[in-house]
């Protein structure tokens, strides 16, 4: 399926917004708390606008914002692709 | 109030042009290994100041968590390297030490221009969506204190402070008073790291930096040739603790003294404040002129402001009356970090009883009577430092350090932390 994976969020959170050394990042992050993996909010907020910029995608209205795992998020983008006629 | 009252310094951690680690940078102060050259951050071909003190294979990405490293600035980044070394040093977990009775007290001077300028850019090329987030907490002065508080859990009363040079000896200042307060333990010091074109550029505007090329001769305090200083990045962390959490004997030095003053304004007929923060300084740490065995001046390598230090050293304790170094001269000015490193310097002094040299000077200005330790380290056994700093603007700071083993010429007491208040 194409649109918007966990692999491309995984992506943009080791590149742009950083991961600790604590965080396996390969493992099955989908169902995870972004706080357990050492995001706060100001690290969704970072990560919402880097994939917004990269997938051209408006996230910064407050669902993206209030995603509490990286599956949620990877969810919310892709609704909004196929909104945007992806 | 702490148990003794006394603030022992138990912890270093430098990161500086003379290198990483504490150990690198006093080899480096002994030898007189200069830590200046050509800017390689960026190309200062088309700037009239192109040397600066650059610190030395520092790689953020592998020196630091992978989270801290986006959202922080360089200054951040050194600060962080230096508190763990620091921390390290003084043997302390801070995961055993009760969160609310450690503070974190540093220096900035210029924030976060690095990230700041890479955000502005973003901003004027691509547009507002481009600036990233964390520009919101990595520019600001307290950047540094916040992310050390963070990761290490330390949530005492935290704190920063912005008086440019001098604000390494003024947050060391602040620790003291924290620490006498109700902290067990206090994270201190300062860096730097403004070596962007946007910092630079800044900088340029004081001007006060050298646009001297030959690395060896465009830092000269007190000389002759005085033409202005060059600038450097990094600094040094300091751990605080009380006298009463520490082994007798332990630690590099008390911090027996310390006073600050602000000029008066341009043209004003008061006297400028540096002799009498010096003098106050030494009152608070209970000492006379004559028990002080060496000072770390300011050394601006600007003509008039020379003589001015050298006039309110030389009415304190007698022309040439004191020895005095410039360490500095082997890294540049370092802003927010350089009198914390100063009094780093200061503090291993006191420790190894070597007075380090100043680098560069070799004639000194007319009306400029000091004792100026030159050439070679001398090995005074040095058991009172005063570090002198100010910071631009009209900021004037003294630092009184005291060795911790042995007696004072007067053989008052068998340790450093004893004898003090």
């Amino acid at each position: 399926m194409s649109g918007f994976t966990l692999d491309d969020l995984r992506t943009v959170m080791r590149e742009c917004v950083g991961v600790d050394e604590s965080v396996d990042l390969a493992g099955d992050i989908g169902d995870v708390a972004f706080a357990e993996l050492g995001y706060d909010s100001l690290a969704v907020l970072e990560l919402a606008s880097q994939v917004q910029r990269t997938w051209g995608v408006p996230l910064t209205d407050t669902p993206a914002l209030e995603a509490r795992t990286p599956g949620a998020f990877v969810a919310y983008v892709n609704d909004n692709l196929t909104e945007a006629g992806r | 109030m702490g148990p003794s009252g006394t603030a022992v310094v138990t912890g270093i951690g430098v990161i500086a042009p003379t290198g990483m680690g504490t150990d690198a940078h006093w080899q480096a102060v002994l030898a007189g290994k200069p830590g200046i050259g050509r800017i390689s951050r960026f190309d200062p071909s088309g700037y009239p100041v192109r040397l600066a003190g650059e610190v030395p294979g520092f790689v953020a990405r592998e020196a630091l968590p992978g989270r801290l490293v986006p959202q922080t600035d360089r200054w951040t980044h050194l600060a962080l390297w230096a508190a763990r070394a620091a921390l390290d040093d003084a043997g302390v977990d801070p995961a055993a030490l009760p969160e609310y009775a450690m503070a974190v007290v540093t220096s900035s001077s210029s924030g976060g221009t690095e990230f700041g300028q890479h955000e502005m850019e973003r901003l004027y090329r691509k547009g507002p969506s481009w600036v990233g987030a964390y520009q919101s907490i990595a520019w600001f002065y307290a950047a540094t204190t916040g992310q050390i508080s963070i990761r290490h859990g330390m949530r005492g009363p935290c704190g920063v402070l912005a008086t440019e040079q001098a604000g390494g000896l003024d947050a060391i200042g602040q620790a003291r008073r924290v620490l006498r307060d109700e902290a067990e333990l206090v994270v201190t010091g300062g860096t730097d790291a403004s070596l962007c074109p946007y910092g630079l550029t800044a900088q340029l505007a004081t001007g006060r930096l050298s646009t001297v090329e030959d690395a060896a001769r465009a830092y000269l305090p007190f000389d002759v040739d005085a033409s202005g200083y060059v600038p450097g990045e990094g600094g040094a962390i300091l751990v605080l603790r009380d006298a009463a959490a520490v082994p007798p004997g332990a630690g590099y030095g008390v911090v027996a003294g310390y006073a600050a003053g602000f000029d008066p304004p341009p043209g004003s007929d008061r006297p400028r404040v540096l002799r009498r923060t010096l003098e106050r300084a030494l009152a608070d740490a209970g000492c006379a002129p004559s028990d002080v065995d060496v000072v770390f001046a300011d050394g601006l390598a600007v003509p008039a402001e020379d003589l001015a230090e050298a006039r309110a050293i030389s009415e304190v304790f007698g022309p040439g009356g004191v020895p005095v170094t410039v360490p500095k001269t082997l890294t540049g000015r370092l802003y927010g970090g350089g009198s914390a490193l100063d009094a780093a310097t200061a503090l291993l002094a006191l420790r190894e009883g070597v007075v380090p040299p100043t680098a560069g000077t070799s004639r000194l200005a007319p009306g400029c009577d000091l004792d100026l330790v030159t050439g070679a380290p001398r090995r005074s056994a040095p058991r009172t430092a005063v570090v002198l700093a100010r910071g631009h603007g009209g900021f004037a700071s003294a630092l009184v350090l005291r060795a911790v083993r042995g007696r004072d010429a007067d053989g008052r007491g068998t340790t450093g932390v004893t004898e003090e208040r």
